[in-house]
């Protein structure tokens, strides 16, 4: 047991800071606007970042493994596309989320194996496809808008879940069900435990035997897969399929993880982390957006969040060092 | 591209041969994307025969500028293994804030209006540059975090705001449509700095040492580099230099809000990368990332002038790019092995 608090130690500093700040975040906020607190405004915060936050858990896993995927938004614009073109084709819906998950598994296998087989770094690798992906999208959809979906689905953006007293939306639910598992199996298996052995060290962990091309193409597919899902949320929840979906949310999704405390270097960083990250981003967005800050600029508050991220934890090292001298 | 030859065993191999083979190879990478380039001219062209008019010609030659010049900074900033985000953001703030100086001073000099831009992007890639020199943090996080910050800034002072052409004078508008000798003057003075980048990257120490650092800085730093002090020049550079391409994108332009540039720094990133500049730095060159931003241009304009629909642009932008570092990888690899053959063979 002491062993396990041993091990835990290093990364539960960043997440009490974390944790810390989401309090503070709370405090100000309630503070600052009596809404902040309600339950119509965790609805609307659910609503407006779930997608965003379903994204992060995926990239979680791929930034630690010491990879990165840029085009996350694109896959999701690129399902929300898809998803489009196929719903007024006249498809029936069932057939219809069969074929975006299999071409969101097909879109991050495309990823996975590009950087895996040929050996390319993934930062080019997913530029590359960040345009191809939001490219198909615009050839798929091209001028237009795809609405009039089925309200059965689109009610996912209107209502709550049931026995919530309609404050907890459906895509709050999803991210907390993924957050459980993707945490789980993160921490608590051996898949989980290779993902750190490759991001801390590429050679030691192949030594260990661990397939490290295999694992990571998999995760690749992961993010392709989950994105798919979240630009299938993000089309029912506004009622439209355009082929400018989500874009440029990848910069969101890496900001939150890398404010998480996941080491933009691999082998470092929690899903608890990233959970309270996507508390602190949401919650700032939100207090500024009530106390009527021009939301657009909430941007400044997210780009010093992420200037902490990396500065705090270096703190003590430059104070060791300035003592030295 | 012709590992065979590389590899054939009467060729002398001390070490001004594998220099030899390093500079052919980095010529043939360089060739490779003329090659690419040419290919995409002649098919189009014989398509459509309107494509190699002077007007369109020019028009390609503007349209690169901008581009061009983020690439230039940015080529600076990967070869020392870092990144520069912020670019699209510096290059939005500075297209206004500079443009919109002649609202209240009409007389102003366009020069004056050019060193504006150029101090705002100076200041921002100073900041950058400190951050990752001094801290010792990843690039890639810093300039996230100030790609956000610089355009929450741009968006707080001047969202709702737009400056038109109508306030802008005529000489400045005017900018991108001069030509000398049918070629416009702004393509020969981006090709002019360009050119003193590529000089300097080449022949001086420093900039030399920017390939070292990029290599491997740990290395660097032990061979006696400043490598704090190097990477912190080429974040500056690259600042300035997208400040001044934000001068350049009003005068193209006219109409500038706080959203100027979004994206900027991924198509600038793309350039950098279609040129064969390694994105974990070490190798590449400024022309070819010139080259870069130039076949990304021609490319999207020979799809315009073909009658393809626009909306296939960024599909065929993703699929090349890919294709580019796919090819760049294959040389490397190739390369690499050619000259640890050589290597063992000879020790």
């Amino acid at each position: 047991m002491r062993s396990l608090m041993e091990r835990l130690r290093p990364a539960l500093r960043w997440e009490t800071g974390l944790a810390a700040v989401a309090v503070i975040v709370l405090i100000v906020g309630s503070a600052v606007s009596p809404q902040f607190l309600t339950g119509n405004n965790l609805f609307n915060v659910g609503l407006s970042n779930g997608e965003i936050a379903i994204m992060t858990l995926p990239m979680t896993l791929i930034i630690i493994s010491g990879e990165i995927d840029l085009s996350v938004a694109s896959i999701l614009g690129m399902a929300s596309a898809l998803l489009g073109v196929l719903w007024s084709k006249g498809l029936p819906m069932p057939v219809i989320f069969l074929i975006v998950a299999i071409v969101g598994l097909a879109a991050g296998a495309f990823n996975g194996l590009l950087v895996t087989r040929l050996g390319l770094p993934s930062l080019a690798v997913t530029i590359g496809t960040l345009a191809l992906y939001r490219g198909i999208a615009t050839i798929l959809l091209g001028p237009v808008t795809v609405a009039n979906f089925p309200s059965a689905y689109t009610n996912l953006g209107v209502n709550g879940v049931p026995f919530t007293a309609n404050d907890v939306t459906y895509s709050t639910l999803i991210f907390v069900v993924l957050a459980i598992i993707f945490g789980v199996v993160l921490h608590a298996t051996p898949f989980g435990r290779s993902i750190y052995a490759m991001g801390a060290s590429v050679e030691a962990a192949q030594f260990a035997g661990i397939r490290v091309k295999r694992i990571k193409t998999i995760l690749f597919m992961i993010s392709g897969l989950i994105c798919s899902l979240a630009g299938v949320l993000w089309t029912f929840r506004l009622d439209t399929a355009v082929q400018n979906n989500g874009l440029g949310l990848e910069l969101d999704v890496i900001a939150i993880v890398l404010l998480a405390g996941v080491s933009i270097f691999g082998g470092k960083g929690s899903i608890v982390g990233v959970v309270l990250a996507v508390l602190v981003f949401a919650g700032i967005q939100n207090a500024l957006l009530l106390t009527n800050f021009n939301q657009e600029a909430t941007g400044i508050v997210t780009g010093a969040l992420l200037l902490a991220s990396v500065f705090v934890p270096n703190a003590g090292r430059w104070v060791r060092r300035l003592s030295r001298t | 591209m012709s590992p065979r030859r590389q590899q054939r065993p009467d060729q002398p191999a001390r070490r001004t041969g594998s220099a030899a083979l390093v500079e052919r190879v980095f010529r043939i990478r360089e060739s490779g994307i003329v090659v690419v380039l040419a290919v995409f001219v002649a098919i189009t062209a014989a398509i459509q025969p309107r494509f190699l008019s002077a007007t369109n010609i020019q028009f390609i030659l503007v349209d690169t500028t901008v581009i061009a010049l983020l690439a230039l900074g940015e080529t600076m900033v990967v070869i020392s293994r870092n990144v520069d985000l912020s670019i699209g953001s510096v290059l939005g703030l500075s297209a206004y804030a500079s443009s919109n100086l002649f609202g209240p001073h009409p007389g102003i000099p366009i020069p004056v209006v050019f060193l504006a831009g150029l101090g705002i992007g100076l200041a921002c890639g100073m900041v950058n540059g400190f951050m990752v020199a001094a801290g010792r943090v990843p690039s890639l996080v810093v300039t996230l975090a100030t790609l956000y910050i610089i355009r929450g800034i741009d968006i707080l002072l001047f969202s709702g705001k737009q400056v038109v052409s109508a306030s802008l004078p005529d000489a400045f508008l005017q900018i991108p449509r001069s030509t000398t000798l049918g070629i416009p003057n702004v393509a020969i003075a981006v090709a002019v700095v360009i050119g003193i980048g590529a000089y300097y990257l080449r022949t001086y120490r420093s900039g030399r040492e920017l390939y070292a650092i990029g290599s491997n800085p740990e290395a660097a730093r032990l061979a006696g580099i400043p490598v704090g002090k190097r990477v912190f020049t080429a974040f500056a550079i690259s600042g300035a230099i997208a400040g001044l391409a934000g001068v350049l994108w009003a005068a193209q332009y006219g109409t500038i809000d706080s959203s100027a540039g979004t994206g900027y720094e991924l198509q600038a990133i793309s350039a950098v990368v279609v040129g064969g500049v390694a994105i974990f730095g070490g190798s590449g060159s400024v022309i070819g990332a010139a080259l870069g931003a130039l076949l990304l241009s021609t490319i999207t304009t020979a799809l315009y002038v073909l009658g393809i629909s626009p909306f296939w642009d960024q599909a065929i932008w993703g699929f090349l790019l890919i294709v580019a570092i796919a090819l760049d990888q294959t040389i490397t690899v190739r390369l690499t092995s050619a000259l640890r053959k050589r290597r063992t063979r000879h020790a």
